[in-house]
């Protein structure tokens, strides 16, 4: 009598991420944003067929031209395309917000789990250490990180996920607290959970909402981070383009072609907004209470 | 044969910033199988701690708990792992004892999962049996516990215990946060466990009617102290503690015409951090003269009946 019932068992792990999925596409936001996201994505990795200049390509007999056929967006002090650059760009700007973000969330998550579940001396151990660690600037640290490692974009993506570690882990910390003391977490105990598993499947899945919000904002704040340590040239090294550099070029020039900085701030702009909603909407998404 | 659970002066002690908090102090018991142990007391007297420190979810400070005769007081990782599959409990807030992330069918299918004997195709067929056996229908295997109402959710709180076919099962008010219609399902599904399954149940809680109810013997505890302890019938019609006396005459009676005199006790619960010697009930006690201070001995004055009270046999012959 029993038998039938291995098979919908099956179909419906498949369609755990088909309900989110389906949450996840009435926000009408999120799917914008999801769709901006992949567009971006897309652009950062056919660059090269997309730009119709390379972004190194100088023209000194053409700076600071007005948009036009040819330059779409005009071109730079240099007599560079800018829609070229900005294009090339993407590349860079992307990974300094996602690769930047994975390495602080995924350190972070790490320690504030640790610090939040076993509590006691471990927390107060880790936390003490968090509290040293964030005396020192973020800023700062992140720069004299990218510069003990060398200037390179790599490197700065490295120095700013590492930075950005205790913003993470404080917040996934303080959730987990929360989350410790629920009974469910003693039910799971009680039916030998090991502690691993307690934190990956009671815990953290009850208490990341918070993070993933806060997760899509930081995108936006690394790659201003990043912008910051390619302007003192600790970032990308010209004459590769990435859009917080293009905005501290522009900025000498602000009063006579704004517009330079103007592009490359707008796209920052939409890329993080898109983040942001798309976290919004994923948070959502993702939990079945508010399953509709 | 041992009996099932074998509990020796067990305490509990916490330390807090304004001493030791005796949680647990000096209780000792034994239940064999099938049975129940209903555990009643007003909120704080250590009556829930009790309940986690046989299931280790808290450490004991000192004492014995022994289960089919095998000491496991202080268990090897092992050892606890193979004692829980003998023990389970269900909790008394099924809001909150019910992972929100996780649908039903994985609630109840985790302990069988975590256990690694079976295979995934016999978990599945064993969750369906779960979720017969409690009365969940079908239909509410992918539901998720806030799409159902609290008797549901306590029923799938009760399957999740039972999944490991335990001996054993520590219910921490498993009904008091439930409407009454519903409480009385819930109590009617775990009687009828126990009697198909031969469990025996430690009832924590502080609803005397369904003590009375559920229990073949009642122990009262008051501030971590066991005060009286007899079989369930004994302890209605000859409660011998003052403090037992007190508590059932709480009990309302739907009769208009035979109103019953009403025990009020007076002062304020004893703090339970570094408790006197002397009866801790002492303060709120309508008997209570110098001897009380001295240290309580638990006496059998009637065969299996336990009291705690110096007084105990004066009163009676008063009585008389």
């Amino acid at each position: 009598m029993r038998k039938p019932v291995t098979k919908p068992e099956q179909k419906r792990k498949k369609s755990k991420f088909g309900d989110i999925w389906r949450r996840l596409k009435k926000n009408k936001a999120a799917m914008i944003s999801l769709f901006i996201i992949t567009l971006i994505i897309l652009v950062a990795v056919f660059a090269d067929i997309i730009a119709p200049y390379p972004y190194e390509q100088q023209d000194y007999s053409a700076t600071y031209v007005s948009p036009s056929l040819q330059h779409p967006l005009g071109t730079d002090k240099l007599g560079r395309d800018t829609f070229s650059r900005l294009i090339y760009g993407t590349r860079q700007s992307i990974q300094l917000g996602i690769v930047a973000i994975a390495i602080s969330t995924t350190i972070g998550i790490t320690i504030g789990a640790i610090a939040g579940y076993y509590g006691g001396w471990t927390d107060n151990l880790v936390m003490r250490g968090l509290d040293i660690y964030q005396s020192i600037p973020m800023f700062l640290l992140c720069v004299t990180l990218a510069a003990l490692m060398g200037p390179s974009l790599k490197n700065a993506i490295i120095a700013i996920g590492i930075s950005m570690v205790p913003i993470p882990a404080r917040m996934m910390r303080a959730s987990i607290l929360s989350v410790r003391e629920m009974e469910y977490i003693e039910a799971a105990k009680a039916i030998n959970a090991k502690n691993l598993r307690i934190i990956l499947k009671h815990i953290i899945p009850n208490a990341i909402s918070p993070l993933i919000v806060s997760t899509t904002m930081s995108i936006g704040m690394n790659i201003l981070a990043g912008a910051q340590l390619s302007f003192i040239g600790l970032g990308a090294q010209p004459p590769l383009p990435e859009w917080g550099t293009m905005i501290s070029d522009a900025r000498n020039v602000m009063r006579d072609h704004g517009e330079l900085a103007l592009y490359p701030g707008v796209c920052i702009m939409i890329t993080v907004l898109a983040f942001n909603l798309l976290g919004d909407g994923l948070r959502d998404a993702l939990d079945p209470r508010l399953k509709n | 044969m041992p009996a099932l659970l074998e509990v020796k002066h067990l305490k509990k002690y916490f330390k807090t910033g304004g001493g030791l908090l005796h949680a647990v102090d000096d209780i000792t018991f034994t239940l064999e199988k099938g049975r129940t142990l209903g555990v009643v007391g007003e909120s704080g007297c250590g009556k829930t701690t009790l309940g986690r420190i046989i299931l280790h979810l808290l450490d004991l400070t000192d004492g014995q708990i022994l289960f089919e005769g095998k000491d496991i007081s202080n268990p090897s990782k092992k050892e606890l792992v193979k004692a829980r599959e003998q023990m389970q409990i269900i909790f008394q807030d099924p809001y909150s004892s019910l992972n929100p992330r996780m649908s039903v069918s994985e609630t109840i299918m985790e302990p069988l999962i975590l256990q690694g004997k079976l295979t995934k195709d016999e978990i599945m067929e064993e969750t369906g049996n779960l979720m017969d056996i409690v009365g969940l229908a079908e239909r509410f295997k992918n539901s998720y516990p806030h799409e159902l109402d609290g008797g549901r959710r306590q029923r799938i709180g009760v399957a999740r215990a039972l999944a490991l076919n335990p001996k054993f099962i520590v219910c921490d008010e498993p009904v008091s946060a439930l409407d009454v219609s519903i409480q009385a399902q819930i109590i009617n599904l775990m009687l009828d466990l126990q009697e198909e399954r031969g469990l025996a149940y430690m009832f924590v809680t502080h609803d005397l009617s369904v003590v009375k109810y559920i229990s073949d013997d009642i122990m009262v505890m008051y501030l971590g102290q066991m005060v009286e302890k007899a079989p369930s019938d004994e302890l209605f019609s000859h409660p011998m503690h003052p403090y037992t006396q007190a508590l059932l005459s709480a009990i309302p009676v739907p009769n208009i015409h035979n109103k019953k005199q009403r025990i009020i006790m007076q002062g304020e619960l004893t703090s339970p951090i570094n408790p006197k010697p002397g009866c801790r009930f002492m303060d709120r006690c309508r008997y209570a003269s110098p001897e009380c201070s001295e240290p309580q001995v638990l006496e059998e004055p009637l065969p299996n009946h336990f009291v705690a009270c110096c007084k105990s046999n004066q009163k009676e012959e008063e009585e008389k």
